[in-house]
């Protein structure tokens, strides 16, 4: 036994206990189990129930087992005549002004409440008084209410307060009065406003979405990895017949804990969108035409195989959605190379490219999120964690509560939900300039190599950057992140490498986050075009994901995207598609697919697919289908490896997903956790502010991916206006714009009249368009973008 | 989301302002009582969303925090009411002293109930929850924060007179 340890006796039972802990957490281990409603692990003791209350030796009054510190050789009783009925007493209390209202609630069947009440609750009610009633409130799109049904354990506050980091609900009011809600009529915005639903052990907060539409006994459930972000956060798919009805968290402690984000949460919607496709269809003269799988592939078969022939092989480009599985990533590259092309990429929004030969094996994050958590300070640049990794920035606000300085780098202001030691704020232009500072000071106190020293000469440092530099240096614990903002950048070699570099001299860990689910694992595949899988060398370098679109291809193979979205110069996508011809891979149909596409084969979308994930912890989750997919829709892995098949190419003979797994494996030699080594390219001189001010094209919290964007309850939640520009003070005023008035803003083709909305939070020298919603104006790259008073 | 300081007054603000150095810089939210209680009092005895915003914003402190406030205390008012505000004490001195006669004779000559203010927006009965304390002289009601004692209804009349 450990110093740390004590022995309580409980039930007659002798079981170890941490000392400080509370009585509960000892029991909870020990497998004795006490009722609760308000004690929560992750959450902070409120000890406001009461329902927990046990007999404690020696102790004049029940006490709360939440909020009770074990002693050594305490002895404690659970389930004694008289802590029986200090827990009935509490629930006949609860249950006054309870509604009997179980057979229309959607907990039914899954509610605390109700089990706790066949346990210690009474046959017959002695209140014969009026219940109480309280109004329901709309506090948005994702999270029903019905309050009368509140218990008052304040759960949902202290997981506002705590974990979400934006206190939006409370409790108004006074004892008979109090009520729990948002007081003003506003909806919650937090990414993570969902897991109130989880937390609230009555049915006072449900899922709106998916309200009515099951019972939790009709359920099964599957596992399944949530595709929107680069962590996988685990979850359960609850099933009723063929329809995924709901997701909820697994509890994974060293992923997503027992945490999930609202776009992973509620993006299932998609899954019956209207908006499927459900039949593979082709084009011909000009009219889609449906039909049967034999023809679809048959047709796509011989024109890629006629075009290898006509030794145009290397003329047949793919671009896969960074959220693709690792398997078909796989026999997508595996396709286009035996085909005669290394054309093939995943990053339809990255521009630079220019750190890919020196890049490591994959992206990761290179420590664990326990680490993470540990970290003393940590640099971001170019992130906005909130929105694109909730649940990693989940865990570095843990990390900046518990005293760790975070450093932002970014265009913009982002609103974190943790406290901001320094903020750098600069327009895009300048972030290598600025990142460049840093490096420099850090080298120089480093003692460098010369070489080193030498390339970053032209920098200059400022005092800031000499206050920041001082911080690194003081940290034990540091990590470098570069965010999705980073990786989109028109000079994305030059911050990664100067980020590695600053990491390098301040003994950090270089982090790296990136777009979609599974970049870590298109990089270990070889879905990139410098790159076989497992990291083998290409002699024949390929096009990236921007330059296959610089002039038509001969044909292009596209894979769970929609171009004119995801693609960050959808302009120029359009234009080159136009004239080629093009399979895609979609589970939806929309306009300009059905524009720039010659054959349109339906694919399961992600808890009907397959496959599986590398997150950017470097573990590979796999996962299986947990509903079949909509109509003729099938698993792209299986297309495309009856694709392989027909053209006769050697590797497609794997019948099962796990094979391809396997192969996958075996090619990355073992070695299943990407390297955080870093990549460096040459440094260029600091780029001079033009002065004028530069666009900065952001992806909205819920227009990531198409899944997402079909998400209909996902799409109402409360975001900024997408159709408006968004500039401060004084960047308006050099442009003479005011707050409300009109702007033109166009870039390389495409023009379109925005309201002006000042917002403080946008650096100087930036404002921020937003890009990859349904609606959004085609610009080209955030560079082209220019703007004017209308 | 816009500060809304701004709706505070550079009086109200002032007050603030001296209310805070009674605390450490990083719990400005102990200042809330006070914050609210010069707020409500600038704006002639009630409470708005907006001025409830300002002082969360004012304190740095999110802004359902001050809700909770000013929605459970008795004294803070989050609805408009009359300018001058009534609180009869009906607690058990007051009472064995009379202040049911005392209340309905208010009730009656300003044709309001117990919580209601009158349409000229002159006075607010305000429902006092507990006993003001001053027990060796009831029955007693308290008009504005003065307390006036030893109340008969003619005395109640001569001070409702006053009040403008």
């Amino acid at each position: 036994m450990s110093e740390d340890e004590l022995t309580i006796e409980v039930d007659g039972r002798s079981i170890p206990a941490r000392k400080g802990a509370m009585l509960i957490e000892a029991t909870d281990a020990a497998g004795i189990y006490i009722p609760r409603f308000c004690y929560h692990k992750h959450l902070s003791v409120a000890a406001n129930c009461r329902m927990c209350l046990v007999e404690v030796e020696r102790a004049p009054k029940p006490l709360p087992a939440c909020a009770t510190p074990v002693m050594d050789g305490m002895k404690v009783f659970t389930a004694s005549p008289y802590a029986v009925d200090a827990q009935r007493s509490t629930m006949e209390f609860l249950l006054i002004n309870h509604p009997l209202d179980c057979p229309i609630c959607d907990q039914g069947g899954e509610c605390e409440l109700q089990d706790l009440a066949m346990g210690y609750g009474g046959d017959v009610s002695r209140y014969a008084e009026r219940k109480r009633v309280v109004r329901d409130k709309d506090i948005g799109p994702l999270v029903q209410t019905d309050m009368t049904r509140c218990i008052h354990c304040t759960r949902c506050v202290r997981f506002g307060e705590e974990i979400a980091g934006l206190r939006e609900l409370g409790a108004t009011g006074r004892g008979e009065n109090m009520e729990i809600g948002t007081y003003v009529a506003k909806a919650m915005s937090s990414e993570l406003s969902g897991n109130v639903i989880d937390l609230c052990p009555v049915g006072a907060l449900t899922s709106k979405p998916y309200r009515y539409s099951a019972r939790a006994w009709e359920l099964q459930q599957r596992d399944g990895i949530a595709p929107h972000d680069c962590l996988g956060s685990n979850v359960h798919f609850h099933i009723k017949g063929s329809k995924v009805k709901r997701v909820v968290p697994k509890d994974n402690a060293n992923i997503n804990e027992t945490w999930l984000s609202d776009r992973d949460r509620f993006s299932y919607q998609a899954l019956a969108s209207e908006d499927r496709l459900l039949t593979p269809k082709i084009k011909r003269d000009g009219e889609w035409h449906e039909c049967d799988w034999e023809v679809a592939l048959e047709s796509v078969a011989d024109r890629l195989g006629q075009i290898g022939i006509e030794g145009q092989g290397d003329r047949i480009a793919a671009l896969a959605s960074p959220s693709s599985t690792t398997e078909e990533f796989y026999l997508l590259q595996r396709l286009i190379r035996e085909l005669g092309g290394n054309s093939i990429d995943h990053r339809p929004r990255q521009v630079d490219f220019s750190a890919d030969t020196t890049a490591p094996l994959a992206p990761c994050l290179g420590v664990d999120l326990a680490a993470l958590e540990q970290a003393d300070a940590i640099l971001l640049i170019g992130s906005n964690t909130r929105h694109d990794q909730p649940l990693i920035n989940h865990r570095i606000r843990k990390a900046a509560l518990a005293g760790a300085q975070v450093i932002v780098l970014n265009p913009v202001d982002y609103e974190f939900n943790f406290p901001v030691a320094r903020k750098l704020i600069v327009p895009p232009s300048q972030m290598p300039a600025a990142l460049g500072g840093l490096a420099k000071q850090l080298a120089r106190d480093a003692g460098s190599k010369d070489d080193v020293q030498a390339e970053l000469s032209a920098f200059d440092v400022s005092e800031e950057h000499e206050s920041i530099a001082a911080l690194l240096q003081d940290a034990d614990r540091c990590i470098v992140i570069t965010g999705n903002l980073a990786e989109r950048h028109p000079k994305y070699g030059q911050l990664s490498t100067l980020a590695a570099i600053v990491a390098g001299a301040s003994s950090a860990n270089y982090a790296r986050l990136t777009d979609g689910a599974n970049c870590a694992g298109a990089w270990l595949a070889g879905a990139i075009p410098h790159r076989g899988p497992g990291g083998r060398k290409i002699v024949d370098t390929g096009l990236d994901a921007d330059r296959m679109f610089d002039s038509p291809q001969a044909a292009y193979v596209l894979l769970g995207l929609e171009p004119e979205l995801d693609c960050i110069r959808p302009q120029k996508v359009v234009e080159a598609l136009r004239s080629s011809f093009v399979v895609a891979l979609s589970a939806f149909h929309n306009a300009s697919l059905e524009t720039a596409a010659d054959v349109l084969l339906p694919i399961a979308a992600f808890a009907e697919n397959e496959g599986s994930y590398v997150n950017s912890l470097g573990q590979w989750q796999s996962f299986e289908p947990a509903v079949r997919p909509p109509g003729d829709a099938r698993p792209a892995w299986k297309l495309l490896r009856v694709l392989g098949e027909r053209l006769s190419l050697p590797g497609f003979d794997a019948i099962n997903c796990v094979d391809v797994t396997r192969d996958i494996a075996a090619l990355c030699d073992g070695a299943v956790k990407p390297s955080s080594a870093l990549g460096t390219v040459k440094i260029e001189t600091p780029q001079e502010s033009s002065g004028k001010p530069e666009a900065v094209l952001e992806i909205p919290l819920y227009a990531t991916d198409a899944i997402v964007r079909h998400g209909e309850a996902l799409q109402l939640a409360p975001q900024h206006n997408l159709d408006s520009v968004y500039l401060n003070q004084s960047t308006a005023k050099q442009l003479g714009l005011k707050h409300g008035g009109q702007a033109v803003v166009k870039g390389d083709g495409a023009e379109t009249v925005m309201t002006v909305v000042v917002d403080d939070t946008i650096g100087d020298g930036s404002y921020l368009v937003y890009a990859a919603h349904v609606g959004a104006t085609a610009f080209s790259g955030a560079e082209q973008i220019q703007i004017s008073k209308a | 989301m816009a500060t809304q300081t701004t709706k505070l007054s550079a009086h109200a603000r002032g007050v603030i302002d001296a209310a805070l150095e009674k605390y450490p810089p990083e719990q400005k939210r102990s200042a809330v009582l006070a914050a609210l209680h010069e707020a409500q009092h600038d704006n002639k005895g009630f409470l708005t969303e907006e001025l409830m915003d300002a002082v969360a914003d004012y304190l740095e402190m999110p802004r359902i925090a001050v809700y909770e406030v000013a929605s459970f205390y008795s004294m803070f008012e989050t609805k408009p009411v009359g300018r001058h505000s009534i609180s009869i004490c009906t607690n058990v001195s007051c009472m064995l002293r009379g202040s049911d006669e005392i209340v309905e004779h208010v009730e009656q000559s300003l044709g309001i109930k117990i919580g209601e203010s009158t349409e000229d927006g002159r006075i607010y009965l305000k429902c006092e929850e507990e006993c003001l304390a001053a027990c060796c002289a009831a029955p007693m009601m308290m008009v504005d924060h003065v307390y006036h004692e030893n109340l008969t209804p003619q005395k109640v009349d001569e001070i409702l007179a006053k009040l403008k």
